[in-house]
């Protein structure tokens, strides 16, 4: 059975994320910035995931495969950080409780090692995955 | 060939809501080469604008998006404007007052919603500050009197990247000396420290025997404040839910529990009316801590607390900006204090503005019913989005797709969708026509307002391919084209 740990999922800007969407949001620049989950170092460990390898985020909302990166911001364990995008929010709550504003940080997740045939998906096929025109 | 070189100086930089006025761009046959004084968000802004662009209309046949003339993209759109029963007008954060007012406009003419990026930002803030009110001022006084920084939920490091260095730490004031010199050596020493303390994991790992050394490196962060936080000169705290860039710089980093901000910014109050808590600690911190933390911010002379979007965006949300507005108001029976928040887009300040001169409310605005409403939670976009209730939206200068959540997005993708933005992005990618057009600020003028409300003039400093308009010329020809089609001027066929 694979590991996998109970976390808060926290969303939010990063220096990368910022350039890379200046760049251009269809740039692999952007992608490699965006598609990321930084995790404490102890926390890797525990799963046993390397850093760099996918990792795949659930939440009550759904799940998505992401990079797993080493964070250089810890120790925060039982916390991990995915940066501002269409990546985060595929697995997030739009309810707003009356105020607008849904909740971007804070959310209850669970992370694991992704599957053998679980990828990390490009911007267009995370699109073409989850949404559809009439 | 004639080689046309030119410099550009006190630029305004489109990039974040710091709006940094001191930038420099040479400009060599219409393209910026190089772009001096900004920070990494900036440059790229500067020089990364065209990597993705289109530069003609769009329109979405057969499931492809086809290029086509600008006349006809403008009628689909008004078609699809001027049919929808409950259209959504979002976005206009990342573009000039000029544009935005077209916009409300719009909005007024086809009976939509028209909503702003502060909705899923500093709405909350808003929302918190039309219920208590709020002591602030210019970053220009912050700059010159400000002993005192903290920025709370916010990383300006990463997120407003010049922030520190020219309005608060890093900044020569006219009463407040730059405190440079002290930040580099901190973070110099808590590089240091990391260094050794990782020395001593590898070595516990090699040696278990050298596990007690481990222990006593690996104890949590002092429970005492550091001395600089009690002298004269300017100190900067941050508090966030985890050690961040700016943290790293900061005199001192208190982190919190995620979603504890409330009743932090609560017990910091209870301890300034001098009543005692009865736990240990509270969101993580020690209560000595905050008591300590409560006798610096009493003693500062002039303080600021700026706050991100870690407070509106987690548990607790606008209460969370009620607490800390409560908390600095408390401050000001001691000392002087302000609060301010740090806003993301450049111009999102500037779209608040705009909807409230000409509909009388900032953000999340029904026109529907022929008047403007606004009660955020229902009138939102988000709130509307996710209930299903909108049939078509207009996108300006914003990525909803790729910021907003799923159930939210279904339901815009799902409805017709218009979207003029300078670049192709995850909103264009799904959207039924789409309009490249130039870039404020970079390739047409306008206003934006500082995150401190204060007016700045966008400076064209390119020009834009022949093919792109402004948005502001483009969403005036829908408005006259919507006009017209309501006059029954126009055919209306059905939207799909």
């Amino acid at each position: 059975m694979m590991p996998s740990l109970s976390v808060t999922l926290l969303t939010g800007r990063t220096l990368r994320q910022g350039q890379g969407k200046e760049y251009g949001k269809l740039s692999e620049r952007y992608w490699k910035s965006v598609a990321t989950c930084e995790i404490d170092p102890d926390d890797l460990k525990k799963l046993g995931i390397k850093d760099g390898a996918p990792v795949k985020v659930t939440t009550s909302h759904g799940s998505v495969t992401v990079r797993a990166v080493k964070s250089l911001r810890g120790p925060h364990p039982g916390s991990v950080f995915i940066p501002y995008g269409p990546w985060a929010n595929v697995i997030l709550d739009s309810k707003t409780h009356g105020t607008g504003m849904p909740s971007f940080k804070g959310t209850q997740a669970v992370i694991e090692p992704a599957g053998g045939n679980e990828k990390v998906l490009a911007l267009k096929e995370l699109l073409l995955t989850h949404y559809s025109k009439k | 060939m004639t080689v046309s070189m030119t410099i550009i100086q006190n630029v305004t930089c489109p990039g974040c809501g710091s709006l940094c006025d001191d930038i420099e761009i040479e400009v060599k046959n219409n393209i910026v080469i190089n772009v001096k004084n900004a920070c990494g968000i900036g440059e790229s802004r500067f020089l990364g604008y065209s990597s993705h662009r289109p530069v003609k209309p769009l329109i979405r046949k057969n499931g492809e998006l086809v290029e086509v003339t600008m006349k006809e993209a403008i009628e689909r759109s008004a078609q699809i404007l001027a049919r929808a029963s409950h259209p959504i007008l979002y976005g206009w954060s990342n573009t000039s007052c000029e544009a935005t007012s077209v916009g409300v406009e719009l909005a007024e003419e086809v009976g939509g919603i028209i909503d702003n990026t502060s909705t899923v930002c500093h709405g909350p803030s808003v929302l918190s500050i039309q219920d208590v009110g709020f002591s602030t001022s210019t970053l220009g006084q912050v700059r010159h009197r400000a002993d005192l920084i903290l920025y709370w939920g916010s990383n300006p490091w990463s997120a407003h990247p010049r922030h520190i260095e020219r309005y608060t730490g890093f900044t020569e004031g006219r009463f407040r000396h730059s405190e440079w010199h002290k930040y580099l050596s901190s973070l110099g020493a808590y590089r240091s420290k990391k260094r050794v303390e990782r020395a001593c994991r590898l070595a516990e790992e090699i040696h278990e025997a050298a596990a007690e050394t481990s222990l006593s490196l690996g104890k949590p962060e002092s429970q005492q404040l550091p001395p600089s936080l009690y002298e004269k000169e300017r100190k900067m705290i941050v508090v966030d839910v985890r050690r961040t860039r700016s943290a790293d710089i900061a005199d001192c980093f208190l982190q919190v529990e995620p979603n504890k901000d409330y009743e932090i910014f609560q017990a910091l109050r209870a301890l300034l009316r001098e009543e005692e808590l009865q736990v240990n600690q509270v969101g993580g911190v020690p209560t000595a801590v905050l008591e300590d933390l409560v006798d610096v911010l009493v003693g500062c002379e002039f303080g600021v607390l700026f706050f991100g979007v870690g407070l509106t965006m987690s548990e607790g949300k606008l209460r969370n900006i009620d607490a800390g507005i409560s908390l600095v108001r408390d401050l000001n029976h001691y000392t002087k204090f302000i609060i301010m928040p740090m806003r993301g887009h450049y111009n999102v300040a500037g779209a608040n503005v705009v909807s409230t001169w000409q509909t009388g409310y900032p953000f999340a605005v029904d026109m529907s019913h022929g008047y403007p409403r606004y009660n955020p939670g229902e009138t939102s976009v988000v709130d509307v989005l996710s209930r299903g209730e909108s049939d078509a939206a207009l996108v300006v200068a914003s990525d909803p797709v790729a910021h907003f959540p799923k159930e939210a997005v279904k339901n815009l993708v799902e409805n017709p969708l218009v979207v003029i933005d300078p670049e192709m992005n995850a909103s264009s990618l799904l959207a039924d026509v789409v309009f490249p057009c130039a870039i404020a600020g970079i390739e047409v003028e306008g206003t934006a307002y500082r995150m401190d409300r204060v007016p700045l003039p966008l400076k064209k400093v390119v020009k834009p391919p022949k093919t792109c308009l402004s948005d502001r010329e483009i969403l005036r020809r829908i408005l006259r084209e919507v006009k017209r089609v309501k006059k029954g001027k126009g055919e209306v066929v059905a939207n799909g």
